[in-house]
């Protein structure tokens, strides 16, 4: 479904994507490792066209990701994102937030919008919360209506940029659930994330990259619990 | 102090008509000064560096001239090249430009305090430029803009006692004529000055009812 080919990307001097080559089957849990600076975020935003790269190509359903075409917009709206500090619309309530994209991007019905976007917060257990503003919930419940939000646009896949790194341990663990019911039900999810934990459990594939490149792929167990190359053991035992 | 009050009745309406046209011109020259202003503002926010340059260099081009040299040119210079303006259209347009600079740099450092991730968060569900700042960024930047445009909006109403000079009749002209054909120079200007700041607490208090109505969500 999504496909990475040679990608390199820079800012300015600094390369920081060196020609990375993965793919992303539909319903595939994907899990992106690696130590801050690795790229792995950078690689993310690629996919939602949130950067634009300078060599080989992402495609989405055989659908080229280019973030300065027009169509990039038709493409989000495919391809949802989760981002690391939730990035709530502040002024509007949960419910507005999660019905923002299906009303003005997708120009559903007005009340239909609203009756998926109540059963998209009752999901995540927050449907008491769907008048509250942003700033009136806990971080993992700001982060559930991110979720919402990300699904309300009944996307093909979501792209988690680090999720749980902006929470308090005690609320990682309601967000991490969140995920999984999601991928239970069998969505295509891309995870940057340094859940070890959350890999092991619901990854398909688990995606080690170190300085722009993707040193090691392959099952969690393989490379969570075997892995080949020292510098994915090195930070393992750093993170473990 | 009685002949003050007995005077003030006679120079009060003809002052009161000269407010009222400070009103219509400060209010024209407001529209004019939010309209342009937010369009300088968005171009320069817009990233496009043709935008962003042209929107800076007219800023700094007008930033650079006083009020008064663009009220006199409006007024006086654009009628060679055809352009017939009234002293209150002149007026208008001349404040509305001259103020649409700062209001344009009001509206930018609103526009680049509202978090980036916002953008984000926008562009991720599919949203396009337009709606992006209709629906996302404007209402939070709102927040920040309230309080300096509150601010110079007051020094607008204040700064159209220039158009004066180019003739417009508005409270500062009458007050003058007013002085200079009775010689009451204190109960003039006193009457002057306190109409002005009676347009003002107004303003005062719209700005401060805005902050406190927008200040929230």
């Amino acid at each position: 479904m999504i496909t990475i080919r040679d990608l390199h990307k820079r800012f300015g001097d600094l390369e920081v994507l060196k020609g990375i080559d993965t793919t992303v089957g539909k319903g595939e849990v994907v899990c992106l490792i690696g130590a801050s600076g690795s790229g792995k975020s950078t690689l993310l935003r690629c996919v939602n066209g949130l950067e634009t790269y300078e060599g080989g190509e992402i495609t989405f359903a055989g659908e080229k990701v280019d973030a300065r075409s027009p169509a990039i917009r038709a493409l989000r709206t495919r391809v949802t994102m989760v981002f690391q500090r939730f990035n709530l619309f502040p002024h509007r309530t949960a419910l507005e937030n999660v019905t923002e994209g299906p009303i003005h991007v997708k120009r559903e019905p007005v009340a239909a919008a609203r009756d998926h976007g109540m059963a998209l917060l009752e999901r995540m257990g927050l449907a008491a919360k769907a008048g509250a503003y942003p700033d009136q919930l806990s971080g993992g419940q700001q982060q559930r209506v991110a979720i919402a939000r990300a699904l309300a646009m009944r996307p093909e896949a979501i792209l988690f940029d680090e999720p749980t790194s902006a929470l308090d341990p005690e609320l990682v663990g309601e967000v991490l659930g969140a995920m999984r019911s999601l991928a239970d039900d069998g969505m295509t999810m891309l995870v940057v994330t340094h859940e070890m934990g959350f890999a092991r459990e619901v990854a398909d594939r688990v995606l080690f990259m170190h300085d722009g490149r993707i040193l090691e792929e392959g099952t969690p167990e393989a490379v969570l619990g075997n892995p080949r190359e020292s510098r994915t053991r090195d930070f393992l035992s750093r993170i473990l | 102090m009685e002949k003050f009050f007995t005077d003030a009745q006679v120079y009060l309406p003809i002052l009161l008509q000269g407010a009222l046209t400070t009103v219509g011109l400060a209010v024209a020259a407001l529209v004019i000064a939010t309209l342009f202003g937010l369009v300088l503002a968005l171009m320069r926010y817009s990233g496009n560096p043709i935008l962003s340059f042209l929107s800076r260099s007219f800023i700094n081009i007008v930033r650079g001239i006083p009020v008064l040299v663009q009220l006199f040119y409006i007024y006086f210079v654009l009628p060679e090249f055809g352009i017939d303006l009234t002293a209150f259209q002149a007026g208008a347009i001349g404040l509305g430009i001259a103020y649409s600079c700062y209001m344009a740099e009001n509206f930018r450092a609103g526009l680049e305090a509202v978090d980036k991730g916002q953008l984000e968060a926008a562009q991720s569900i599919g949203m396009g430029w337009g709606q992006m700042m209709r629906r996302v960024i404007l209402p939070q930047a709102v927040r920040t803009v309230l309080p300096p445009y509150g601010n110079t909006m007051i020094m607008l109403l204040k700064d159209t006692s220039q158009a004066s000079v180019i003739t417009v009749a508005e409270m500062t002209f009458q007050g003058k004529i007013l002085a200079a054909s009775t010689f009451q120079n204190m109960t003039v200007y006193t009457l002057v000055a306190g109409l002005y700041l009676c347009l003002s607490v107004p303003l005062l208090l719209l700005a401060w009812w805005l902050e406190k109505r927008f200040g929230k969500k």
